[in-house]
């Protein structure tokens, strides 16, 4: 038998030990998970709150104005090779 | 004096030019702010729409600077689609040359999976293929199969650990990020996108078998550049995630 | 003209903007609701939960397809890949009624996401009118389109809102949408008459009502300008227009919209009853 073979008899084997995936249900239509995913790019006909002038920032509209204003996780991750974990100190390799 | 729906789309993407002349407040006084509300309703709606598709990014880098981000973003690449649920594919693209954030070498391909998750959540239901065929057939059989794989897959290949970067930012007490790049596996075995790193060399296979290539040939390739490829943990990955729809061997 | 007589098929009844974090209140306790409306554009997927829900809802309720991106005021032409997407979507779960806005949101290859005004002249009568005649040759049914919001006007308007929709419905044979809540904020922001508004509305041309929430803002003046912000509840005085509105129209098909800050099942429910109140005596009386 060929490597290939034996890799396939034994995949095989435990691929065949996994359960079938369960029938679709109306609860399980229900039940979101993963509600970040539901809610992005929803279209709807409602006006914003008029109270944001967003609309009229110049700050993001000039490019070359662009900071970061403030911190996100990336500042508390540690990612490996990221040995700083810091926007502002970040320079590194890019791992294998 | 009239506006055309051309001046009306520049003052509304340009917060600096003045609002066209013909806009009234309906007793002859210039629209004046009136303006702004669909300045607002635009710039803030497919900024708002932009974040919530890509909430790890907005998390990685600030609700405030991603507000501001998008702001340059919206204005470059405006929808060219009226689905909202497309919005953003030229996102990641978008990261890779923002000189600003060259340095969060990662967020790129944290955009792509974002992006690769909601593509899964709205591609064509498929059903999955029964395990148990497994144990049917002979491993020749398998090695002369073809296989299909399910509309919602979605491959995302990175330098860079992104999906404990994901999980970083999204499950409560998830571990800080591995020391892996990660190319991962989107799969929706119901409705709800799963998510599984795949073994090196995965992503090269599925694409020769998305080729028609027969499974015994496809390995037999993978086998010669990745010569420890954990062909177990590939399948594993696959029927977990409802990705693997078909297996025909040949007659 | 398009000739058909499939109008609105919608009972007289509240029916809600369907959110999918209600989906299993609806089926649970749906009174008093008894249609649901869709945004269609929320339904152009391949596959997935959102095709799951609607195709197990449309089994239990008639449903209201309302498009939010058709951009039937555009200055060019409809966007014929995003008309076949319409079609495709009402031939399969064929809708008690199909609406969409009087408004532009697409220019060129760029989508707004918004819904943009109109200046009231023959050339955006002549274009408008040519482009429900298309909707309406395409989808083969009947539709209705959707008074606006407005917060500014254009100065070169030369004619009503009421009766530019009463040339588009003589035009096209198309039906209209009353959104009653948009009347209010309209009236208010450009300083008409609401009632005089209703008054000179087609009424019988009217297959089915909106009501929404809207959000206070002033002007440069300190006038005030409301936004059709779909984030509250209804204001009193959109009910008592309403109630105003169905002493003239009889009883019609009522709307509950809700779209941002959307609560829980119960408040929208509530929202409902009030509407279901509201129709009574024009259902009384139709009887």
């Amino acid at each position: 038998m060929s490597n290939t073979l034996k890799t396939l008899a034994v995949a095989g084997a435990v691929a065949a030990s996994f359960t079938a995936t369960t029938v679709t249900t109306v609860s399980a239509a229900g039940k979101e998970k993963c509600f970040g995913v539901s809610l992005a790019g929803k279209n709807d006909c409602a006006a914003g709150a008029g109270t944001t002038c967003a609309g009229t920032s110049t700050v993001d509209y000039q490019g070359n104005a662009w900071t970061l204003v403030d911190a996100g996780t990336c500042e508390t991750m540690d990612v490996p090779g990221d040995r700083m974990g810091s926007l502002k100190e970040l320079n590194r390799d890019l791992p294998a | 004096m009239i506006t055309t729906q051309t001046d009306f789309r520049a003052a509304i993407f340009d917060p600096q030019m003045a609002v066209p002349a013909s806009l009234t407040d309906g007793s002859e006084q210039p629209a004046g702010k009136r303006f702004n509300v669909y300045r607002n309703n635009v710039i803030v709606s497919l900024k708002e729409a932009l974040s919530e598709s890509f909430p790890v990014v907005t998390k990685l880098i600030g609700p405030q600077s991603f507000a501001n981000l998008a702001g340059l973003y919206v204005r470059a690449h405006p929808p060219c689609d009226p689905r909202m649920m497309l919005y953003g594919a030229e996102f990641p693209a978008f990261l890779e040359t923002f000189q600003p954030l060259q340095h969060v070498g990662y967020l790129a391909d944290v955009a792509r999976l974002e992006l690769a998750q909601r593509r899964a959540y709205h591609a064509a239901d498929a059903t999955p293929i029964d395990p148990a065929i497994f144990g049917e057939l002979p491993p020749e059989a398998l090695a002369s199969a073809t296989v299909l794989f399910a509309p919602a897959m979605q491959i995302v290949q990175s330098s860079w650990p992104v999906l404990d970067i994901w999980q970083f930012n999204m499950t409560k007490d998830a571990p800080q990020p591995s020391a892996a790049a990660q190319n991962v596996l989107i799969g929706r075995p119901e409705f709800d996108p799963q998510m599984r790193a795949m073994p090196e060399g995965s992503a090269e296979l599925i694409t020769l078998l998305q080729n028609r290539t027969k499974l015994g040939d496809a390995l037999e390739t993978i086998e010669q550049s990745h010569p420890d490829f954990d062909f177990s943990a590939l399948l594993g990955v696959l029927l977990q995630t409802g990705a693997l729809v078909a297996l025909t061997p040949s007659q | 003209m398009f000739d058909a007589s499939s109008s609105s098929q919608l009972p007289n009844a509240p029916g809600v903007g369907y959110k999918p974090q209600h989906f299993a209140d609806i089926l649970e306790s749906p009174a008093p609701v008894e249609w649901l409306e869709i945004h269609a554009e929320n339904y152009m997927g391949l596959g997935g939960r959102p095709l799951a829900q609607l195709r197990h809802l449309a089994e239990q309720f008639p449903i209201s397809v309302h498009g939010v991106g058709l951009s039937i005021g555009s200055e060019g032409a409809l966007d014929g890949d995003h008309l076949a997407r319409l079609k495709t979507l009402c031939d399969w779960l064929n809708p008690a009624s199909f609406s969409e806005h009087l408004a532009w949101s697409s220019h060129e290859n760029a989508f707004l996401n918004d819904l943009l005004p109109l200046p009231y002249t023959q050339e955006t009568l002549n274009r408008v009118a040519d482009h429900i005649d298309q909707v309406q040759e395409v989808l083969g049914r009947k539709m209705l389109l959707e008074n606006p919001s407005s917060y500014l006007a254009f100065a070169e308007s030369t004619m009503s809102e009421t009766d530019f929709l009463r040339a588009i419905t003589q035009r096209t044979g198309c039906g209209l949408l009353l959104d009653v809540n948009n009347v209010f904020v309209s009236a208010t922001n450009l300083k008409l008459d609401a009632r005089a508004y209703i008054d000179d509305f087609p009424l019988a041309q009217v297959g089915e009502i909106h009501l929404g929430g809207h959000d206070e803002e002033a002007d440069d003046h300190g006038a005030p300008l409301l936004i059709d912000s779909h984030g509250a509840e209804i204001a009193d005085p959109v009910w008592a227009l309403l109630d105003y509105t169905l002493e003239r129209s009889g009883p019609k098909p009522l709307l509950i919209e809700w779209d941002t800050d959307v609560p829980d099942w119960p408040v929208l429910a509530d929202e409902a009853k009030r509407g279901a109140r509201a129709l009574a005596p024009s259902l009384a009386l139709a009887s």
